[in-house]
């Protein structure tokens, strides 16, 4: 059906080229909707791999995506067929291929290809190892550990059953030249032998030098080196240790070997000795105590110095076995990297050259299950860079996002120059072909630890900007942090905290809940959890001020509430030190402190409006004076007063039952087995009746399960539980209280379908300091069906949305057309629904839920740009409802255009995170660390074209199998009519996108 | 709500008026008032017919305890009634028609007040039915196969819930491959006393096909409980009954293909699951005016020019500037103190201070239940 969508869009553009048709034919084309690209970080990363020739780095995903990343902008996805886990990847370095290992013990090949100027990643080939004969289970042949050759001939692979088969590459023959255990023990001495298995296969190294040697782990302890040529044992090292992990130093001369009791064995590699009993030195880093197991170690030489040693694991088990660690060992500096979730895999950026004697690692990248930290080991002191990309967005949960265009570059470079910069980035593979992106687009994240985090979304890799905390302007408990991590240093092992990636909140009322910027002031309104509204300036230079603080009571004196929930913030008193960024102007404290629902700004009339669940207020900035307070709650509503943590009491409630239940069905299930007993039923007289009894509690309880889920048929009314939460606010230049006179008003939108909309009295700018704001209730509209307010919009008299604040001062936008009458788009979770200003009569209306049994869940005016000229442009009424379906209606008329379907219907996260820009993108979580990135408008699409340089025969061709749902990156010519077929290909794309998404998110 | 315990009420009788007040919280039962009416109208063996106005202005009955408690509780704070000599009592001006479309005090005292000579003759009464408002019809009966029943529900303006409760389940069909089980969307659960218990057009176990003429095939349950919480207002739902006995059967040709079974028990009885009312399926539709649905699909949302139901912080608002402002309650109370003291007297009024006391009895009304809908836009 998407295809046929698809195809019918095409076929009409090629027709409107064709015909110079109207511009009701072109409207076809101004949709669309298109995956482009995801933003953030890989959800549960399962392997890493690293091209030093290319300088490209892979992560493979459980969800069986492979994403390789280059140079900013420089990435690719692949997606294996089956969602199975990625457990291994490797680069057939400089060929721009990829080898993949899954759960599934399957291998998959795949390929950087080129086409048009443009690379993609590409599957071209699949191999399942063969069970070996006469053995029936299938876990002998399970690959444990996978070596390519560096001539990239030949790929070794280790198994379970403790065989090394071999393959040849790239078309996966099996080479009639297995090794398995009784080869090996045929070398081995006899004492060793002592009829134990050797093991799985666990490690598999190249000799640095001669390429036909081979160095085998078992898990055992044996290492073996191999001759592949003369199918002969060279070396034995008699290792008592369960084996982990294998490491050649560069000269070939010793290796390092990894076990399971924390301890890393150094051994010399001799000819003259084919067996070797003894390492040449020993190390437990983390003894004499028990240590868990280090997993992997690597050995990198320095000119300068002793070797690096870098291992992961090998934390002592009783006192930090359930830290994530990654150790750095130079001679006496010895580092411990903390990290704040599991270690999946490292690797060191370092020198390649042969002819090199030393490795001289520059750096180190760690891929942890969710964040990637990369330390810089050429600068003393091993400092982290930060990564332009794979952000760990939910490094604190993120609890709302908010998307500015066409952001100023004044403002632009101000908020960059209060951010961190950029250092070296070490994997630059690959070279961005995209267009530079013509607007800058920020994206500001809330989070649940009160930071809001400004990312520059204008292009494919989603780039942290700056972060501003607002955790510093309340006494918080978390203030001893700093005391704790000096004492750290004092204590063994060194640790380091290292990464941002913090998922415990120090306190849950700093949690932002609505964020508004004025991009052309430096304004910013961030609202949270506590009731506090922070009003914002963006400063170049370092402050030390007092914080003002004001206090809004909702309530007005409405008898009969207390407020049950938590307390409000206290604020700093005293003047506190703020750095160049956002620095708050003024502090704003709703009471009660119920979480902000919403907030607006508008830096021209100096003016903020907020929103509780009890109600919202109007409050001058300037003046630092409330303006207005208007309690929403129904006297009926018992819930609004609750507060969260009464919520939470309930949740305990919920839990104790279901527990209950639980033993209750455990009891019965004991009751069973002694019924079943038929000495039991002699013993006791009274077991005679359970049977009857118990068949009845039984009968019962699956009736009780059985209960089909039901829904109650109800009107909406006044009563309903927090019918007064205030869903949104607007500020507008319209005509409220008649059709001559028009002046700022103020809008105000509550979950019981009731819209105030009241009347401003601002003064002009040179009064702002005497005359104070006024404000006059000048409408009130019920709806009828009493569904909750989602969005008010002013459109002005040509029906066109009404420009920001300083827009129209600014020369920035058309001014808004003030001769024709106004109207007013009210959406509400049920219908949208067009009023004309002054006298709010329903002009048009559209009932989406009477009609489709969807509710709107988020909205947006966007403005689509004809693909085919820049001069042409429609207003659209996007919504995304709480199936997930997008639908995109015409403003004013209401008509409904196109619909798609965009994220599935139970991931509500998702759909709860969405939010669109002004061009027809948006944004939603598909895990908690990826935004999925997607375009409804044909004309502005962010997605992700490069380049990338591969030196490899084109032997493949011939092998490729060219399946167009393998091919999982093709670029766009929007201007191009001729590009129909890579149009239609991509809708497979988008198939195999959404996949991606469904098996990501768990 | 309850802020003036003594109830005062307009009177009427012929074209004499009597005001006089009520305890509101103790009514009293319904023959003691009767008795107070023949006093108060000095007429002590009069057999009266009485009549109450109600928030839609609709002309209602009080003729026992149960409707007169409920007349009570209507009054905001006024109620009007009136009083009809019982031999030449007009029983067809009771009911929604009444008012609703003629709501002028004018209009309903001219029905009222007819001369006699005038009057057709009485219908015969079967029965005074306790409330006249329609609360669900069946329609479009012509039109839908005899298996189906689209019912109708009137939420409009009542306090009543709807009570009732859908689930998922599984219906059977026929198709031209055999028979097959599709999915299929249910009705869970009555709620005593709720419309649709009351109705007795819908059971448990009755498929829903269409809410508002758009089929539910292929939509989830939580769709469609959205679709009909949208349109609880006004809601048509067709359903497969799941009592298959009691359907409609249409009279002519077509008939012959129903089963001979079913057309025997059908006829002129039509049997109601809670309050078997007889009544012949042409009297069904009557109830439904084209009309009237176009009045309720085009629901009106209530608009309030501004008045001074917020306080401002920090200084008085100035006034607010509209001519007209629909009062809110604290402003309203001094207007109303004046009317409770005026209430004692006895006065007989011209038919312009009636149609002022309707015009306030509404606004208060409308005031009272806190701006619910009422399909009426406030403009004054």
């Amino acid at each position: 059906m998407k295809i046929l969508r698809f195809l019918f869009f095409f076929c009409s553009f090629g027709a409107t080229l064709m015909f110079q048709a109207s511009l009701s034919l072109e409207r076809n084309f101004f949709f669309f909707l298109f995956l482009t690209v995801e933003h953030g970080f890989p959800n549960q990363p399962s392997a890493l791999a690293y091209d030093p020739q290319l300088q490209l780095m892979a992560i493979g995903t459980k969800s069986g995506a492979i994403k390789v990343y280059g140079a900013p902008g420089v990435e690719f996805t692949g997606l294996h067929k089956d969602t199975a886990a990625v457990t291994q990847i490797h680069f057939l370095s400089g060929q721009g291929r990829i080898l993949s290992l899954l759960d599934d013990n399957s291998l998959h090949l795949w390929e950087i290809g080129g086409k048009e100027g443009h690379s993609y990643l590409e599957e071209v080939r699949s191999f399942s190892l063969p069970g070996r004969p006469g053995i029936e289970s299938t876990s002998a042949t399970r690959v444990t550990v996978l070596l390519l050759k560096l001539n990239l001939d030949l790929l070794c692979v280790g198994t379970e059953g403790g065989g090394v088969h071999f393959l040849q590459l790239p078309t996966f023959s099996l080479l009639d030249r297995s090794l398995f255990h009784d080869e090996v023990m045929q070398s081995a001495p006899e004492e060793y032998k002592c009829g134990k298995s050797l093991g799985p296969v666990e490690a598999l190294q190249e000799h640095p030098q001669q390429a036909e040697k081979i160095l085998i782990g078992y898990s055992r302890g044996l290492v073996v080196l191999w001759d592949l040529n003369t199918r002969h044992v060279d070396n034995l090292f008699l290792g008592k240790q369960q084996l982990e992990s294998l490491v050649w130093e560069r000269s070939g001369n010793t290796f390092v070997s990894s076990h399971s009791d924390g301890g890393y064995l150094v051994w010399t590699v001799n000819s003259s000795t084919p067996c070797t009993h003894q390492p040449t030195t020993s190390t437990i880093p983390y003894g004499p105590f028990p240590c868990k197991a280090v997993n992997k170690i690597l050995w990198r030489t320095t000119e300068t110095g002793a070797p690096l040693v870098l291992l992961s694991g090998g934390m002592p088990r009783a006192s930090y076995g359930d830290r994530h660690c990654l150790t750095i060992l130079q001679d006496s500096t010895h580092v411990t990297l903390d990290f704040t979730s599991r270690v999946i895999d490292f690797f060191t950026v370092h020198c390649i050259d042969q002819e090199k004697e030393y490795d001289d690692p520059t750096s180190l990248v760690v891929l942890l299950e969710e964040e990637l930290v990369v330390i810089d080991l050429a600068t003393p002191g091993w400092p982290t860079i930060p990564s332009p990309y794979l952000a760990p967005l939910h490094s604190s949960a993120i609890t709302c996002s908010y998307h500015i265009s066409n952001v100023p570059s004044k403002l632009w470079e101000r908020i960059i120059t209060a951010g961190q910069s950029q250092s070296d980035w070490p994997i630059c593979g690959g070279r961005s072909v995209a267009p530079e992106s013509k607007q800058k687009e920020l994206l500001l994240t809330g989070h649940e630890d009160g930071t809001v985090r400004f990312w520059d979304a204008s292009g494919v890799s989603l780039q942290p900007l700056y972060k501003l905390s607002t955790a510093n302007i309340f006494q918080t408990d978390c203030d001893h942090n700093d005391s704790l991590t000096q004492a750290g240093e004092e204590e063994w092992p060194p640790f380091r905290k290292v990464g941002c990636f913090d998922p415990y909140s120090d306190d849950p009322r700093l949690g932002i809940q609505k964020i508004c910027l004025c991009k052309y002031s430096g304004k910013l309104v961030v609202a949270g959890t506590a009731g506090q509204v922070i009003v914002m300036y963006l400063s170049d230079e370092k402050s030390d001020h007092m914080i003002d603080v004001a206090t809004v009571d909702l309530l007005q004196d409405r008898e009969g509430f207390t407020w049950k929930g938590h307390d409000r913030l206290p604020p700093k008193t005293g003047s506190v030190v703020f750095a160049p960024g956002f620095q708050p102007v003024v502090l704003v404290q709703c009471i009660p402190p119920a979480a902000v629902t919403a907030v607006t700004l508008h830096a021209e009339w100096n003016l903020i409006a907020f929103g509780t669940s009890h109600g919202f207020g109007l409050f001058d900035y300037h003046r630092r004076a409330p303006v207005l307070a208007r309690c929403t709650l129904h006297p009926n509503d018992s819930l609004a007063m609750e507060g969260p943590l009464s919520r939470v009491k309930s949740l305990k409630k919920s839990l104790r039952q279901s527990f209950r239940r639980i033993r209750k069905s455990r009891v019965s299930g004991k009751k069973r087995a002694v019924i079943s007993n038929p000495t039991s039923k002699v013993s006791s007289p009274q077991s005679l009746f359970s049977p009857v009894q118990e068949a009845n509690a039984q009968l019962a309880e699956q009736d009780a399960e059985m209960a089909p889920v039901q829904r109650r048929i109800e009107a909406r009314s006044a009563d309903d539980s927090l019918s007064g939460v205030v869903r949104c606010l607007c500020f507008a230049d319209t005509f409220l209280r008649d059709g001559t006179h028009h002046g700022p008003t103020m809008w105000a939108g509550t979950n019981s379908g009731s819209v105030y909309a009241y009347a401003l009295e601002v003064p002009s700018q040179e009064k702002f300091s005497e005359q104070s704001v006024e404000a006059v209730l000048g409408k009130e509209i019920q709806l009828m069906h009493r569904a909750p307010v989602v969005s008010i919009a002013v459109l002005d008299g040509r029906g066109n949305p009404l420009p920001e604040p300083y827009e129209v001062s600014r020369d920035l936008a058309k001014a808004p057309d003030m001769q024709g009458s106004h109207s007013v788009l009210i959406a509400s979770e049920e219908q949208f629904k067009v009023f004309m200003l002054p006298k709010v009569s329903a002009k048009t209306k559209f009932k989406l839920t009477a009609h489709e049994g969807c509710r709107v869940r988020k909205v947006a005016l966007v403005t689509f740009t004809s693909v085919s000229s820049e001069e042409y442009c429609e207003n659209g009424l996007v919504c995304l409802t709480n199936l997930g379906d997008i639908h995109v209606f015409s403003v004013p008329a209401l008509r409904p255009q196109v619909r798609y379907d965009c994220i599935r219907k139970e991931d509500i996260s998702g759909i709860a995170s969405c939010v669109f820009t002004k061009t027809g993108q948006g944004f939603y979580l598909i895990s908690p660390s990826e935004y999925e990135r997607f375009s409804l408008s044909a004309r502005v699409i962010t997605e992700p074209l490069c380049q990338v340089d591969v030196d490899r025969l084109h032997d493949l061709t011939v092998l490729r199998y060219s399946k167009l749902s393998h091919c999982l990156h093709l670029q766009f010519e929007h201007n191009e009519v001729f590009s129909c077929v890579i149009k239609i290909c991509s809708s497979k794309y988008l198939q195999a996108r959404m996949k991606l998404g469904r098996g990501g998110w768990r | 709500m309850n802020r003036n315990p003594r109830e005062p009420s307009a009177v009427e009788f012929g074209a004499e008026f009597r005001r006089f007040s009520l305890d509101r919280s103790k009514p009293g039962k319904f023959d003691e008032f009767y008795g107070l009416l023949q006093h108060v109208h000095r007429i002590p063996n009069v057999d009266l017919l009485v009549g109450y106005a109600d928030v839609h202005g609709d002309l209602l009955p009080i003729n026992n305890d149960g409707n007169y408690h409920k007349a009570i509780t209507t009054a905001a704070p006024l109620l009007r009634l009136f009083l009809q000599r019982k031999e030449e009592a007009d029983y067809s001006a009771f009911g929604t028609e009444s008012l609703t479309r003629k709501k002028t005090p004018a209009a309903l005292a001219a029905v009222l007040l007819r001369p006699d000579g005038n009057r057709k003759k009485p219908p015969i009464i079967i029965s005074l039915p306790q409330d006249f408002r329609p609360v669900s019809s069946i329609i479009d009966v012509d039109i839908l196969p005899e298996t189906h029943r689209r019912v109708r529900l009137y939420k409009h303006g009542q306090e009543k819930p709807l009570g009732f409760y859908i689930r998922d389940g599984s219906s059977v069909r026929v198709t031209p491959q055999g028979l097959e089980k599709v999915p299929g969307i249910f009705i869970s659960r009555l709620v005593p006393g709720g419309l649709a218990e009351s109705t007795g057009l819908l059971a448990v176990n009755d498929e829903v096909l269409e809410v508002n003429g758009i089929e539910v095939a292929g939509k989830s349950l939580d769709q469609v409980t959205d679709m009909m919480i949208a349109n609880s207002h006004n809601l048509i739902i067709t359903v497969k009954p799941a009592n298959q006995r009691n359907n409609i059967v249409r009279r002519g040709g077509r008939d012959a293909s129903g089963s001979s079974g079913r057309s025997s028990d059908s006829g002129t009885s039509f049997y109601m699951a809670s309050n078997a009312i007889a009544m012949t399926p042409s009297h069904i539709i009557q109830n439904f005016r084209p009309e009237e649905e176009e009045d309720s699909e085009d629901e009106e949302d209530l608009v309030i020019e501004g008045g001074g139901a917020a306080i401002p912080i920090g200084h008085v608002a100035a006034s607010a500037g509209v001519t007209c402002s629909m009062p809110s309650l604290p402003r309203y109370e001094p207007h109303l103190n004046l009317r409770t003291s005026n209430g004692g007297m006895a006065a007989s009024a011209s038919m312009d201070t009636v149609s002022h006391k309707d015009q306030d009895m509404e606004v208060q009304a409308v005031a009272r239940r806190s701006l619910e809908e009422d399909g009426t836009v406030i403009t004054l």
